[in-house]
């Protein structure tokens, strides 16, 4: 069974439509991301998927139906929203004890645990600690959980760049097994390049790029293509061609290397790159037909 | 990659001891939570007991002075002068409850979209209708319980001091404790708490709550002036003002059974849920309390932070 899996999925918020119609599966053991420009829909499918809103369609999260069945379903999901949702009169213990009271998966022990590495004292009001040390606090209660299925949408929004590398390093070394699976939603692309497994972008409520990072390796490649070589790169049809000191750079799909090596120096695009190519086609054709 | 083999075994413990662990209590903690995030619930009542008994300490040569001068008096007489200051307690305590009661209900369920949190109170198996109830048995039962105990106590605080002061001046105390006969008052007090201030106003209360959930700015002027807007317009159109006077009697004039003119000889008889449980007006303002409550709770379901 997927762990998530949606088939039309629908949402408009008036005469705007946020979602328009996906169809997705996210296997066990993934790490996705789901990256799109402000706006794309991206969060409006996270809180489908977590029963936030209402939407049309089919949905189904670890079996079940999100919208209807909230309170089980977070029984085996745990989700940090974006950052500093934790209520800031909360005193560190209490967070223990409540989650404690209120979670079955819940394990202080290792909670305190990952507390311990960090400056975070228990006797701590949430309002007193730097956003940094509140995402470190979410974070180990989270990963104190044992569900299935996490879900973050820009979890290190507006930290600074130690927070950041620290977040995505304990999240990976301390928590993913490969039977859980994570859902994470950002702008800092780069920061997640080695860490997803999957790659999902996302523009106007439509899925426009669905692949694994090992077919993102095999499917992509991005060329430096040398000047006496441009005309017949272009003959390839490149994705997108930008100019960089002069130089044309040219993402390619779908088109052997070998063929490539000829033109220039070549390389797996970076997400970035590729979320550049990808969008101005999209762009390019309008609504798209992805 | 030690570490990491640590985390694995200490995940496999944990997955043993959560099917021995203790069993979760979502509503216990939802209750308790409140208390820690609302710490005014009881700060205020113990801070005007704190201070009540404080004026009482000053005054009591005066209370003193005044027994001594009520020998002729008759028995009720003699009574209500020594239950003065024992009755404002207990109407201090009534009118805090109430205020705070009505703050909390307003803000219960506002702050927590206002403040974001409740993004992170959803992220947990805890149901929306769980929440809601635990929040709505804050003003209407608990925080009567917690008013009932501190005025109890202050009472009593009260009653020792005088006695002290009384034998000291070398006077009986017995006529104080019999005419005050504090357990009757105290279990008196506890039916009045619970009876009006808990189910008879319970509707207002689950309205505040409704509107906590409802209102995207200003939920205590949305509790309050469609009310006042629905007087003025019955009063403009049809010239009538039953709605205000059916608020009116709802709110003060409880039911007769309960809210006494005369003091009868035997206070217990006052007691008699059986006339309280019968009265039509109880059971239609629990219904309301109901509808506001599953009202609220399908509202949190919708609500995202504002």
């Amino acid at each position: 069974m997927p762990c998530i899996e949606a088939r039309g999925l629908r949402k408009a918020f008036g005469t705007k439509v946020a979602l328009d119609g996906i169809d997705l599966q996210v296997q066990e053991g993934r790490i996705l991301g789901l990256i799109g420009p402000n706006g794309a829909g991206k969060t409006t499918a996270l809180n489908a998927m977590l029963g936030l809103i209402p939407y049309e369609g089919q949905l189904q999260v670890l079996g079940h139906d999100p919208w209807n069945e909230r309170d089980a379903l977070m029984r085996d999901v745990c989700f940090m929203a974006d950052v500093a949702v934790l209520p800031r009169w909360m005193v560190v213990s209490q967070a223990l004890e409540y989650m404690t009271g209120v979670h079955p998966r819940f394990s202080r022990a290792k909670a305190e645990g990952f507390l311990a590495k960090t400056d975070i004292r228990k006797t701590s009001k949430v309002r007193e600690l730097s956003k940094g040390m509140v995402v470190q606090l979410h974070l180990a209660l989270v990963m104190a959980l044992d569900v299935k299925l996490l879900v973050l949408d820009e979890p290190t929004l507006g930290l600074d760049i130690l927070y950041r590398k620290q977040f995505y390093d304990s999240l990976l070394n301390d928590y993913f097994d490969h039977s859980r699976t994570i859902v994470v939603t950002t702008h800092q692309v780069d920061e997640i390049q080695d860490v997803l497994t999957d790659l999902m972008f996302i523009h106007h409520g439509r899925i426009v790029l669905n692949t694994s990072m090992d077919e993102l390796e095999t499917r992509y490649a991005e060329v430096k293509v040398m000047p006496d070589q441009v005309e017949a790169a272009r003959a390839l049809k490149p994705l997108h061609e930008r100019q960089v000191l002069g130089r044309s750079i040219m993402v390619f799909a779908g088109i052997d290397r070998k063929q490539l090596t000829g033109l220039g120096d070549v390389r797996t695009p970076s997400i970035a790159d590729l979320f550049v190519a990808v969008m101005g086609t999209a762009n390019g054709r309008g609504q798209g037909e992805a | 990659m030690n570490s990491q083999t640590n985390v694995m075994s200490s995940a496999g413990e944990q997955a043993a001891a959560n099917t021995s662990g203790p069993p979760v209590r979502p509503f216990f903690w939802s209750l308790r939570r409140e208390f820690w995030e609302y710490r005014s619930l009881y700060i205020a009542p113990l801070a005007a007991a704190g201070i009540f008994l404080l004026g009482f300490i000053v005054t009591i040569g005066h209370q003193v002075t005044k027994m001594r001068g009520m020998a002729g008096m008759d028995a009720i007489h003699q009574r209500n002068t020594m239950a003065s200051p024992y009755d404002m307690a207990s109407g201090l305590l009534m009118a805090v409850g109430m205020l705070v009661g009505a703050y909390y209900a307003l803000d219960a369920l506002y702050g927590e979209r206002r403040d974001r949190s409740i993004l992170f109170w959803k992220s947990l198996p805890v149901s929306d209708l769980t929440t809601v109830l635990a929040k709505a048995s804050i003003p209407i039962f608990l925080l009567q319980l917690f008013c009932w105990a501190v005025a109890v106590v202050l009472q009593f605080l009260m009653l020792l001091i005088q006695s002290a002061v009384v034998a000291a001046s070398g006077e009986s105390v017995s006529i104080l404790w019999a005419q005050l006969s504090p357990i009757q008052m105290w279990i008196m007090l506890l039916n009045h708490l619970i009876t009006i201030h808990g189910l008879w106003y319970a509707p207002f209360y689950a309205w505040m709550l409704l509107i906590s959930s409802w209102a995207r700015r200003a939920p205590f002027l949305w509790a309050v002036l469609p009310v006042v807007a629905l007087g003025a317009l019955e009063k403009l159109v049809f010239n009538t003002s039953y709605f205000f006077q059916f608020l009116g009697n709802r709110f003060g004039g409880s039911p007769a059974v309960v809210f006494v003119k005369d003091w009868p000889a035997n206070p217990m008889t006052l007691l008699m849920p059986g006339h309280f449980l019968l009265n039509p007006g109880l059971w239609s303002g629990l219904i309301f309390t109901a509808l506001c409550i599953v009202g609220a709770a399908r509202l949190r379901r919708y609500r995202a932070p504002l």
